[in-house]
Order: structure tokens, then C-alpha cells, then sequence
């Protein structure tokens, strides 16, 4: 596998090419949707623990999320989601939660009988802990002319408020909307993946406080091994939507530091379907603007290639 | 099959259910062109990226003031090469008062002005705006010492060798912006990457130019006007061509104020390098000089704040985020 700075493509040792020469495992977050029960208890313990000032207290009328979306105080976002869908379709869950713990060869998704008459419609809620991604090649820190977002031992990405001038390039080069600027700070801001309580051997506060364990943290590997073995036990129980996002190192920004398991798009999260990190094709603009400058300076010469009038 | 359920109630806010845009026709021209109903699910429609937190004035600003001064900086270099001295002073003048006033904007979009010098922190190729930093380094104080030697008149040979060099980094200057806004997710700024760098070089050559048949007297601003005509040619050409190849994310171009702005610029640019064009052969070649110039300045700001509006409407509505990666991942998957 490649090593140093590579733009994009799989990358397995993301703090070896950061210039770490005896790093810990790449650590991240799991978030399990599928157990997810909004409690919001993530949003409260990452703001306690941080000290992240107040993101406005409005009341959004959209749902029970009046937190909206991640933000330079929002570092935990709960969505909510509320589905009008046919029952016909749907999962008798007693039946499947039963069969998660009898293992895997269960039944066929048509064999399970509908809890519902046929036709008729219900409203489904889906539930889901947002976070910044911790991408394995992260736009924000590409872009940032300070250097004050850099990648730690642990491979996640970090912003160094005492570094920060408040240029906001990373803001629109998030491909997932994560960071963005303090108004009257005018710094950037996003989950640290609690990187203080890493250093101290503690887990993060969100994942601490996570009552159903929604929010898994630990080594990615295993992470990604646990995801992989619970999206096969739901879709053998019948849970055809469940899925993994950012899961792949194979994707658009060499897989997410923080992924997600999904029980519908992604889009429906207000998550992109394929997010791409922008600086993927940075060579290729570099090389374009060069033409371009080379083209003006021609310009230029063609311009005074008359006689001086 | 999931969403399916859902697609079968367009319209509303709720999650999952399929926004329908509405179809838009674009103005102009008489073209036709109609873009395909977007279906697509978002989080109650909110977007999925945050919008750039730029100011317009300063950033869109910047991109103008940069431009007209990496451009100018060449004008200036071949008036001095070529015994135009009244068109390299105002080239001078403008390209020093153009990156000064460019430099100023910078400094007052940052979220902490005083802490500006952490730019020059670290050398980062992977960030246009650390590689931009270090180049204004290098060019701002060269066309200060271009201008300031042609104004005194003395330290000749500096001045020419400021001039030289800040001519050999102007275009530079002009075209590095566009890295630095494709260089994002904001849809309608990253899908242009390719032409964009060339549309941004047109402009400045036609800011430049504006700006020295304003300030230039008629008899030595041949060059300048052949510029207009070669700039504006590029700039309309390659714009052209982005917006054809973008597809769906070209549309915030051809909407409210980005194409108020984008119309406007493109007569002012066309109707500009014409009048220019014509500058040199008449009678009042003064006086329509100094029209034509001030045709194509405002045409060159007009189209650097309407790529900036159009970029940042494409970040503020989901469609554009959405749209064009589900296609992505149809295509990929066959």
C-alpha cells in the first residue's frame, strides 16, 4: 500500500503518513442507528464536556430536532425523522429482535408476516447521532493555510483554536457541512473526537453517554468488523434498508474516521450519498490554472506584438 | 427498495419524500434549455453543506482586485518593454493599488484579523489559499516597487526589474483564485475547476485592460485594446463551455441574482471590447476609450460577484448536492 501524502484512494495507516512514527490504532465512532432512541444525551455530554457555547434555543416546528444540523456549536446533531410508510412492507421488529439473538440463518424478509393489514400506512421515526466524520483524507485539513487543523496520533483531524485565524476555507470544503465559523469568535469549530479524553485513556464523552451504545467508539478495525457482522444480522432479520456509510475505504474520501449504519439514504439524514474530498482533483486544477496563466501571459505578448501606434 | 414509499408523495418537508424541482427555464437567448425534474430526498430540505461564510464584498472583491492586478502587472511589463510609459505608470499604479486594496479585503474577511501572519506558518501545496498567501507575498511588494520607482523616478533598474518579475507572477495571481474557490465542495465552483482558471484570466485581462484606456492616453493603449478584445473572447468562450459541461450544477448561474449579475457582465465585457475595439480609429477616441474602460471594469467585478453568489446559492440548496452524486452512483454501479 502507498504510503505519505497521498489525495485520495484507500489509506491504512492514515497517523503513519500524518509523519507519526509509533502511532496508536486509528481510533473512531460507530454509530448504530438502528438502536438510536434520540435521547440527545450525546448532544448534552459533548457540550458539557467541551464547554461549547449555546447554538440558539429555537423551536424549528420540523420535528423534535430543534438542533438542526452540526455547526461551530453543534458537534453532536441528533436528526430526526419522521416517515410515513407502507406497513405491507414493513418488519414485524418483536419478531426480528428476537432473531438477532438466535444468530443469523433467519428467515427471508418475505417470510415475515406484516404486523399491519395490507395497505395500510404508519409512521416510522429514524433516529440518528451525527458527528463529524474524521475523514481519512479530510478537505478541511488539506485546505487550512495555517496549519491549524492537523491529524493526530489517533488519525482523527483536530482544529488548534490557538492557531486558527478565522480564514473559513474549510467551511465550504467540508463535502458533509460539518465545521464552520463562530460568529462572534470568528474561529472555526468541530468535534475534537474528544481528543483530551483520548490522551487520558478515556473514551469520548458522547460514546460515554450513549445509554443504548448507539455511539460506539474504539479502534477502527474492530469498529468496522462489528458494523459488518450487525448490518448482516439486520438484513438476515429482514432489515433490507440497513446499510453502512462512510464504512469503505474504498469511497470518496478514503473512508470515514466516524461511520454510520443507516436504515434508509443517506440523504434522508441530510448526509451526502457520495462525498468526495475536493482536494481529489486539486493536481488537475493546479495544472488547468497554469494553462491558464500561460495563456494570459500569451495574451499579453499577442496584445504588443503590433507596432506601437 | 427504499425511498420507494416514499416517492409516491411529492411535495412537503417531510424527510425522505421527493422534492420535485420545479422545471426552470433559462433565460436568454431564446434558449429552451430545460432542466430535468430533480427528484431527490434531503433532511426537511435543509442543505447538506454549510455555505462559505465570506463576506461578498471582500472575497468576491478579492478575486476582482487580484485579477485586475496580475493583469495589469503585464500590461505594465510591456509598456515599460515597449516605450508606452504612460500606459505602464497607470498599469503600475493599478496593479500596487489593486493587490494593496485586494491584501486590505483579506485581512478584513478573516475571523481574527490581527492573527493574519499565521498564514506564512506553514508552506502547504494542498491548500491554495497557504500557496496564494506565499505568492501575494512575493508579487504585492514587487508592484509596489515598480510603482513607486516609476512615480520618483529614480532606482530605474529595480523598478524594472519589479516590473519584470511582478509580470512574470501577475497571471499567476489572476488565475490561482479559481483554484482557490473550485478547491471546495460548493458545487457550481468545483464542477467548473477546468475552465474556471480561464474564465477568471479573461476577466482580468479585460479588467486591465478597462483600467488602462481609462487612465492611459489613446495613442498608447493599442495594446490595451487588443487585450479587451483577446480577454473578453476568452472569458465569454471558456464560461461558455463551463457552463455546458457542468450540467444541473450550472443552474445557479441562470437564476436571480448570479444571472442578473452574469447577464450583465457579459454585455458590458462584449459591448466593452467592442467599443475598444473601435477605441482607436475614431475621432472622440478618448471619450470612448474611457467608456469602453469603464464598461469593462464593471463587467469584470459583475462576473467575479456572480460566480460568488452562484457558488454559494449551490451550497445552500441540497438539490446540488444530492442531484449529481446520485448519478454518480448510478453510473458507477451501472
Amino acid at each position: 500500500m502507498t504510503h505519505g501524502n497521498q489525495l485520495y484512494g484507500p489509506q491504512p495507516d492514515v497517523a503513519g503518513a500524518a509523519g507519526y512514527a509509533d502511532a496508536p490504532p486509528r481510533m473512531g465512532f460507530f454509530t448504530d442507528t438502528s438502536v438510536c432512541i434520540g435521547c440527545k444525551a450525546c448532544e448534552v455530554a459533548c457540550k458539557e464536556w467541551n464547554a461549547v457555547p449555546e447554538d440558539g434555543l429555537e423551536l424549528t416546528g420540523m420535528s423534535y430536532d430543534n438542533t438542526q444540523g452540526l455547526g461551530a456549536d453543534t458537534w453532536r446533531h441528533v436528526a430526526f425523522i419522521e416517515q410515513r410508510t407502507t406497513v405491507g412492507e414493513d418488519v414485524d421488529v418483536f419478531d426480528a429482535a428476537r432473531r438477532l439473538d438466535t444468530a443469523p440463518p433467519a428467515a427471508a424478509a418475505g417470510q415475515i408476516s406484516p404486523v399491519q393489514p395490507e395497505g395500510r400506512t404508519e409512521l416510522r421515526w429514524l433516529m440518528s447521532s451525527d458527528v463529524c466524520k474524521h475523514c481519512t483524507h479530510a478537505a478541511c485539513l488539506d485546505v487550512c493555510p495555517t496549519g491549524s487543523l492537523f491529524r493526530t496520533e489517533f488519525g482523527t483531524v483536530v482544529v488548534q483554536e490557538d492557531i486558527c485565524n478565522g480564514c473559513g476555507y474549510c467551511v465550504p470544503a467540508c463535502p458533509y457541512g460539518v465545521i464552520d465559523q463562530r460568529r462572534d469568535d470568528g474561529r472555526a469549530w468541530k468535534c475534537t473526537l474528544c481528543y483530551d479524553r483520548l490522551g487520558a485513556g478515556m473514551e469520548p464523552a458522547c460514546a460515554k453517554a450513549c445509554p443504548t451504545d448507539s455511539i460506539q467508539f474504539g479502534p477502527l478495525e474492530e469498529l468496522r468488523d462489528r458494523a459488518a457482522d450487525r448490518v448482516s444480522r439486520l438484513q438476515a432479520a429482514g432489515v433490507t434498508d440497513a446499510r453502512l456509510y462512510g464504512a469503505s475505504p474504498d469511497d470518496g474520501v478514503g473512508g470515514d474516521g466516524a461511520f454510520f449504519l443507516l436504515l434508509d439514504e443517506p440523504e434522508v439524514y441530510g448526509l451526502p450519498p457520495d462525498p468526495v474530498v475536493t482536494t481529489r482533483d486539486l493536481p488537475d486544477m493546479w495544472r488547468h490554472a497554469a494553462m491558464a496563466a500561460v495563456s494570459l501571459g500569451a495574451l499579453a505578448v499577442a496584445s504588443f506584438l503590433k507596432r506601437p501606434r | 427498495m427504499t425511498g420507494s414509499p416514499w416517492d409516491a408523495e411529492p411535495g412537503g418537508d417531510a424527510p425522505g419524500a421527493a422534492h420535485s424541482g420545479r422545471p426552470r427555464r433559462r433565460r436568454g437567448r431564446g434558449e429552451r434549455a430545460m432542466v430535468p425534474d430533480a427528484r431527490f430526498s434531503s433532511y426537511y430540505g435543509r442543505p447538506i453543506l454549510k455555505p462559505p461564510t465570506w463576506r461578498p464584498l471582500d472575497i468576491a472583491g478579492y478575486l476582482y482586485l487580484g485579477g485586475l492586478a496580475g493583469a495589469s502587472s503585464l500590461l505594465a511589463a510591456g509598456g515599460h518593454a515597449t516605450g508606452r510609459p504612460a500606459l505602464a505608470r497607470s498599469a503600475k499604479l493599478g496593479a500596487a493599488g489593486a493587490i494593496s486594496l485586494s491584501l486590505a479585503a483579506l485581512v478584513h474577511d478573516l475571523g481574527r484579523p490581527t492573527r493574519f501572519l499565521n498564514m506564512l506558518r506553514v508552506v502547504k501545496p494542498t491548500s491554495p489559499m497557504s500557496m496564494g498567501s506565499w505568492l501575494l507575498v512575493g508579487y504585492a511588494p514587487l508592484t509596489l516597487a515598480a510603482a513607486a520607482s516609476d512615480v520618483v523616478g529614480r532606482y530605474r533598474l529595480v523598478g524594472s526589474a519589479a516590473t519584470g518579475a511582478a509580470g512574470v507572477l501577475g497571471p499567476a495571481v489572476a488565475t490561482y483564485t479559481a483554484v482557490l474557490i473550485s478547491d471546495t465542495a460548493v458545487p457550481s465552483w468545483h464542477e467548473g475547476h477546468r475552465e474556471l482558471p480561464f474564465v477568471f484570466a479573461g476577466s482580468a485581462a479585460t479588467a486591465a485592460a478597462g483600467l488602462a484606456l481609462v487612465a492611459a492616453p489613446v495613442a498608447q493603449t493599442g495594446p490595451a485594446r487588443r487585450m479587451a478584445v483577446l480577454g473578453a473572447a476568452l472569458e465569454l468562450g471558456a464560461f461558455r463551455s463551463m457552463k455546458r459541461r457542468m450540467g444541473l450544477v450550472a443552474e445557479p448561474f441562470e437564476e436571480g441574482r448570479p444571472h442578473t449579475l452574469l447577464r450583465a457582465a457579459e454585455v458590458l465585457t462584449a459591448g466593452g471590447a467592442a467599443l475598444a475595439g473601435c477605441a482607436g480609429q475614431r475621432r472622440h477616441g478618448r471619450r470612448l476609450a474611457a467608456v469602453a474602460g469603464a464598461a469593462l471594469l464593471t463587467g469584470s467585478a459583475a462576473l467575479r460577484f456572480g460566480v460568488f453568489l452562484a457558488g454559494v446559492a449551490s451550497a445552500g440548496d441540497p438539490k446540488y448536492t444530492v442531484v449529481p452524486q446520485r448519478e454518480r452512483l448510478r453510473d458507477r454501479e451501472g
